[in-house]
């Protein structure tokens, strides 16, 4: 039942091959049996997920035919649950319990889907591992030596596991689409703007986008059917109409011009993922797309870019977190002064990566600092996404590998952020200029999943999705699953 | 260009964080090396460049002037270290 894509797990309950209940309880029971070896939950709301699967039932027995309904699935420890902890993997929120729902969450529950728990994460969404969270870190199912790449790594090894049929991410600079790649799986980041942001733990405001870890680009279209579209509640949320992804994947491809960042394919990266990247590329020719050479001029300059925009924009949203209306609170020490208070809740609340973070963006706000450092970087930022906005005058997507490397050991890159950082150095150019992105599988190295990034000009969700979906169906990387989670 | 001690000392003061005395050389190493490596960013031509503070350079709504949430104090004040008769609790700072 778990190497069912979401479509044919929503399909058989449909058909009623299956119930909600069954299908619920195969995933809890094996969240139970094989998570331990790769601590990919925080949380699993067994009571909770059983409970909505019974209703689901009821509602499929009454005819309810939302798309969803009785899919079990997961959400990233980022998005608020009513009723249900969220820690974004943190010690300060260890034991914060949201009053309200996210509206992504809202969305699917009320479409049906089931909530089987909560994924660990990187601290605050602060990594491209899952190394850093007070949890624990996230084993790849691929093989348990290696990171599942991050922020949402609990997310990816949970599907890329058969853990549960689908899960939310968030992306601020590759967070779904890095672990996508390294776990096998199908990634997207939407337009910024084009999924709500309320209940969605704010990282780097200008750059945080929520979207989905499947295994399937027709997976990614069910969710996203449901979980995109205006929210009032969120003050950057795009009213524009959304077109119902899913109805259009099957639809002729048109006559597409891919352009190819040929310094995506310089001596950062490696060999053999170029090699598999360079194979898909070749795939998407024989669907009749055109690949054309494109440059993106300052994009060298992104990952730089984001490291200052990214740390300033987290130091102002994490200020919140200071252990007086709720977040931890220091126990050990006593507090002389407000100020000493402060600084204990927030010492021994925050890890040492969303500390370094902190401070960086600390330092490039304050004075004297701001117009070098933070001004500059907004002003590259522009120049990044006017590179974006020419190739686009001549291309309709862009194509080239999502990371340098396949999944990297665990331990192997958390003494060195910059080494860290630089695994994001594809995915952050579509972060700066809010495009959307994807990943799919597209190969294997050394037995390790490889990932083929596409990114597309603002809302062009259905076309990214589209040739996604064209070209898994002439390949068959993204259904392999791992061998220990057969 | 190198951080000394001294500044890191002020960062946390800024930033209202603690950082241990055995975190701050590191700390002091870590923040160094990745100011080294933003530094690229000053090679770059801004000259006549706007600066970008949303990716699709739109202007925040307005919504109408109306109350849309009801009284929850009950409700948040689950979540807080400390509460008495209804209020929030942090040490004493006025003598």
């Amino acid at each position: 039942m778990h190497r069912n894509t979401l479509a044919q797990s929503a399909a058989a309950l449909k058909a009623r091959t299956v119930s909600s209940v069954e299908l619920t309880e195969h995933y809890l029971d094996r969240i139970e049996r094989l998570d331990p070896k790769l601590n990919s939950f925080i949380t699993v709301t067994r009571d909770q997920a059983l409970a909505g699967a019974e209703l689901a039932d009821k509602r499929i027995a009454a005819g309810d035919d939302s798309a969803l309904l009785g899919v079990p699935i997961a959400h990233k420890d980022i998005f608020c649950t009513a009723g249900i902890r969220t820690t974004c993997g943190s010690r300060m929120l260890g034991e914060f319990i949201s009053p309200y729902n996210a509206t992504v969450v809202e969305r699917l529950a009320r479409a049906g889907a089931v909530t089987l728990g909560k994924t660990n994460m990187d601290e605050f969404a602060m990594g491209s591992s899952s190394e850093t969270s007070y949890f624990g870190v996230v084993c790849n199912p691929w093989d348990t030596s290696k990171v599942p790449g991050g922020s949402s790594g609990g997310s990816a090894a949970a599907v890329a596991a058969g853990l549960c049929a689908g899960a939310t991410g968030t992306d601020t600079g590759g967070s779904i689409r890095q672990p996508a790649a390294l776990s096998g799986l199908t990634g997207v980041k939407p337009t910024y703007g084009r999924v709500s942001r309320y209940g969605m733990i704010a990282f780097a405001s200008s750059l945080d986008q929520g979207g989905t870890l499947t295994r399937s680009a027709e997976d990614a279209a069910m969710m996203l059917d449901t979980m995109a579209g205006f929210d009032e509640r969120d003050s950057t949320s795009l009213d524009v109409p959304v077109p119902q992804l899913r109805a259009g994947l099957n639809d002729t491809l048109e006559k597409l011009t891919i352009g190819v960042p040929e310094s995506f394919f310089d001596d950062g990266l490696d060999e053999k993922n170029a090699t598999a990247v360079r194979a898909a590329l070749g795939e998407l020719e024989k669907l009749g797309v055109v690949l054309q050479s494109i440059s993106l001029e300052n994009i060298h300059l992104s990952v730089p870019t984001y490291y200052v925009v990214a740390p300033a924009e987290a130091s102002s949203n994490l200020s919140r977190f200071d252990g007086v209306r709720f977040g931890h609170r220091s126990k050990t020490t006593r507090s002389t002064d407000l100020t000493e208070f402060y600084k204990n809740n927030r010492g021994e609340g925050f890890g040492a990566e969303v500390q370094r973070r902190i401070l960086t963006g600390t330092y490039v706000l304050s004075a004297g600092y701001f117009d070098a450092y933070y001004l500059k970087a907004q002003k590259v930022r522009q120049l990044i996404s006017q590179d974006f906005e020419r190739a686009f005058a001549g291309v309709d997507l862009i194509a080239g590998p999502t990371t340098p490397t396949p999944a990297f050991s665990i331990g192997q890159k958390m003494n060195d952020p910059i080494e860290m950082y630089l695994n994001d150095i594809y995915t952050i150019g579509a972060n700066l200029a809010g495009l959307p992105g994807v990943s799919i599988p597209c190969g294997f190295v050394d037995a390790l999943p490889v990932g083929l990034q596409l990114i597309g000009p603002h809302l062009s969700e259905a076309m990214l999705l589209k040739v996604a979906h064209h070209y898994q169906r002439e390949t068959d990387w993204h259904l392999q699953t791992p061998k220990g989670f057969v | 260009m190198a951080l000394q001690l001294d500044d890191i000392r002020k960062l946390g003061e800024l930033a209202r964080l603690k950082t241990e005395p055995d975190e701050v050389d590191d700390l002091v190493e870590k923040l160094t090396s990745i100011l080294a490596f933003v530094d690229q960013l000053q090679a770059a031509d801004t000259n006549s460049v706007e600066p970008m503070a949303h990716p699709l350079d739109k202007a925040q709504r307005l919504r109408p002037d109306k109350v849309t949430e009801s009284d929850q104090h009950g409700l948040y004040q689950q979540n807080a270290p400390q509460v008495e008769r209804d209020l929030y609790l942090v040490p004493k700072v006025i003598e």
